[in-house]
């Protein structure tokens, strides 16, 4: 078993770090995952074994959305970009780059975090979206 | 360094990690308003007041001919609960002791997590605060100790919020008396009441300390909002010999911004 999501020596690193590093591998696990059903259910021709397919897809997306929130939560920066990326009409590229610039400016102007910090980072604890 | 000073303190990164994640772990399960309302920040510690987007006419300008109005905001409360913790204790974690004494920490992650909470329910009127439950314009519904009964109160607060217009879904906040006693109760077929009440609020049941009775809400969003400027973090006061003070803190205001939107239970 490797331990590859760690860039740095797991050693060195404060276990929020860590606990933050295994979220990010199993968010790109999921992304793989749902592009290898894509591709999967793109050339099967039965279609019970499609239905099947998507129905596992549908808890790859599941999985993705939760590793997402979790990442979200612990990076106040992170949410704020995406809070101006996700869900919004429009152009995609011009949103974020709205998004980045606004998060960081307004960060950088209340003293608060970028990432990490000193905070405990607990946020929202809210499960049913608004 | 922010105004935290953890760099001043007598503490390795090992045994602030293990404080850190102790103080997480307590606050996670109790921070029941959390669970229930919108949250928006952080905004960081120098953010002071939530914009209502209010003004106040004030009379007697500086020139004729002028008139003005004063902006209208509301200013953070900063909450602290300190505590000490024993140095040899630190020591000992720093060893390897996987069972620390840190109650003093556990104590005053309880009594914070009962501020917030008492604030958002009940409302604070020096920091003023008004709580969901003190704006309500529902009559309270009263619970009494038969279990039994609970899911028609429960229901009827749900139905008193459909009528008022109020979608939901909708969360239950259990005072920890009223919490244990549904936790305790199981309806006639073994079927527990919990469950029976989560399926009548649609939404989930949160043990609320800080919260006498329960209470309805909507969790739609948009009708309760809890802004903090700096989230829970904790700080480093001063040490001796012995011990190291230090403090669990956060700034934190809120507002009701659909009274309707909640029902007490008493």
């Amino acid at each position: 078993m490797g331990f590859d999501q760690y860039h740095e020596p797991p050693e060195e690193l404060p276990a929020q770090t860590r606990t933050f590093a295994r979220l990010c591998t199993s968010l790109t696990e999921e992304a793989e995952a749902i592009g290898w059903y894509e591709q999967r259910m793109a050339v099967e021709t039965d279609g019970e074994a499609r239905a099947i397919m998507h129905d596992a897809q549908g808890e790859e997306f599941k999985h993705f959305c939760m590793d997402l929130e979790f990442l979200l939560r612990r990076t106040p920066l992170w949410r704020e970009i995406a809070a101006g990326i996700l869900f919004q009409e429009g152009d995609i590229v011009e949103h974020g780059e709205e998004a980045e610039e606004e998060a960081t400016e307004d960060a950088a102007e209340r003293g608060a975090p970028l990432s990490g910090g000193d905070s405990l980072g607990i946020g929202s604890l809210r499960e049913v979206a608004s | 360094m922010s105004h935290l000073l953890r760099e001043h303190a007598p503490i390795t990164e090992g045994n602030w990690e293990l404080l850190d994640s102790e103080a997480r772990e307590r606050l996670t399960p109790a921070l029941a308003a959390r669970q229930l309302v919108d949250f928006s920040g952080p905004h960081g510690w120098q953010h002071s007041a939530t914009n209502l987007g209010r003004v106040k006419e004030i009379g007697d300008p500086p020139s004729k001919g002028v008139n003005a109005a004063q902006r209208q905001v509301l200013a953070l409360v900063e909450l602290r609960a300190p505590f000490a913790i024993d140095r040899s204790e630190l020591a000992d974690a720093d060893r390897g002791a996987e069972d620390a004494n840190l109650d003093a920490l556990d104590e005053a992650a309880h009594a914070i997590a009962v501020a917030e909470n008492a604030a958002v329910f009940h409302g604070w009127k020096a920091a003023g605060i008004t709580g969901i439950l003190e704006a309500s314009p529902h009559d309270p519904i009263e619970l009494g100790e038969n279990c039994e009964r609970y899911p028609r109160h429960v229901a009827k607060a749900v139905e008193a919020l459909l009528a008022a217009g109020v979608a939901g879904p909708y969360g239950l906040a259990l005072g920890p008396e009223t919490y244990t006693r549904v936790l305790e109760t199981s309806e006639h077929g073994g079927y527990p009441l919990l469950d029976h009440l989560r399926e009548v609020v649609g939404g989930p049941l949160v043990w609320s300390p800080g919260v006498r009775g329960a209470a309805v809400l909507s969790l739609r969003g948009g009708d309760f909002l809890l802004e903090a400027g700096e989230d829970f973090s904790i700080g480093y006061e001063h040490h001796d010999a012995d011990v190291v003070r230090l403090y669990l803190e956060e700034s934190i205001s809120f507002r009701v911004a659909t009274p309707e939107a909640a029902v007490a239970l008493t």
